[in-house]
């Protein structure tokens, strides 16, 4: 599947909760489909938009957050599956788009492409649900249930190698950054409400 | 273990008065004693990870989302953080309480510790990451307080370098 089709598959499950997506093609798409408050969009940093999620999973309990990450970005911070597994956190969801490639650096193939199961690491770490997933309706399924078993899932999802024609997002990082503390904000005043 | 109890306990309190409500932390012989005052008190989310790299986007998730953190972590975790220091940190406005071990400093008796400590101080600089040291445990109340104040201020890292003669006792 085109991971432009998994996002829109999945992108009604996505507009109200607390998403944070790794940089390039998945920012770009998700930020097409529809920019939000309550999407961050981590620019650089490879890897640790997992670990963003899990900061604001622990402390935001009564919030639903959902990691959208990338084969070569998890694949640079796989301790961070340990992490996610130790703390289990029932209100995260870690899907992560494995195109077995560096795409936006010029499709240099991932250790994926050779057979790392990263569904299976995350298993073997702890990680209580996990599923791999072809079609945007094992997707969806797999999203829908994960959000109401309200377990910490990863969702490997494998899309093609490829990207959208322009990768330009009018956001500047620090409007998206101060936007998204702000409504997290709003939503903890209400939730403390 | 010669790590002083006293002094943990008085820098832990400090961070409770600062309102630090999540702390992260990857164990080194100085900072076992901060670890499980963290680990025994219900009111506190201790996140143990793998490699210091993680405790900067926790950190900044904590932070985005209005809760206060602190960072304990080894010279050498400093080191190994560099990268989201920088592209995550220092690109995106995030405060960082980091408290680090001193590791290499005077008094070292580890030779491999020795080259850690000796471009920790520099490497901050560089980052343009203001460092106030803990020697003193009549500083540590006040000096956690401000340096936490200028990192929400400035919305910047800030490094707190916990010395050898504030934690071990020889």
């Amino acid at each position: 599947m085109l991971r432009e089709e998994a996002l829109r598959a999945i992108y009604p499950e996505l507009e109200q909760r607390i998403v944070v997506t790794i940089m390039g093609a998945v920012a770009a798409e998700l930020y097409t489909l529809g920019h939000r408050p309550n999407f961050f969009y981590l620019e650089h940093a490879m890897g640790l938009a997992s670990s963003m999620g899990l900061g604001i999973a622990l402390v935001m309990p009564e919030e639903q957050v959902v990691v959208l990450d990338g084969d070569g970005s998890l694949l640079m911070n796989l301790g961070t599956l340990s992490t996610l597994a130790r703390y289990r956190p029932g209100n995260l969801l870690h899907i992560v788009f494995d195109n077995e490639s560096l795409l936006s650096v010029g499709g240099f193939p991932t250790a994926t492409a050779t057979g790392t199961d990263l569904a299976g690491m995350a298993a073997a770490a702890g990680v209580p649900r996990t599923a791999l997933v072809r079609t945007p309706d094992e997707l969806k399924a797999a999203v829908d249930e994960a959000l109401a078993s309200a377990t910490l899932t990863t969702i490997v999802a494998k899309v093609e190698a490829v990207g959208p024609k322009s990768f330009h997002m009018d956001l500047p990082l620090l409007e998206n950054r101060f936007q998204f503390r702000r409504e997290l904000e709003a939503r903890r005043t209400q939730h403390a409400g | 273990m010669p790590v002083s109890v006293t002094n943990s306990r008085l820098i832990y309190d400090a961070l409770k008065a600062c309102d630090v409500r999540l702390i992260s932390a990857l164990p080194e012989t100085w900072l076992v004693h901060l670890i499980r005052m963290a680990e025994d008190d219900p009111d506190m989310t201790l996140v143990r990870i793998a490699k210091e790299e993680e405790a900067i986007g926790i950190s900044a998730g904590a932070h985005l989302a209005g809760v206060s953190s602190a960072l304990l972590m080894q010279n050498h975790g400093f080191l190994a953080a560099i990268n989201p220091i920088v592209s995550l940190a220092l690109l995106y406005k995030i405060p960082l309480l980091m408290l680090i071990s001193y590791r290499g400093h005077m008094g070292e008796k580890d030779p491999w510790q020795t080259q850690g400590g000796l471009v920790t101080e520099p490497l901050l600089r560089a980052l343009g990451i203001p460092i106030w040291h803990l020697t003193d445990p009549q500083d540590v109340a006040r000096r956690l307080r401000d340096a936490q104040t200028l990192a929400h201020a400035a919305l910047h890292p800030v490094a707190v370098l916990l010395s050898r003669e504030l934690m071990w006792e020889d």
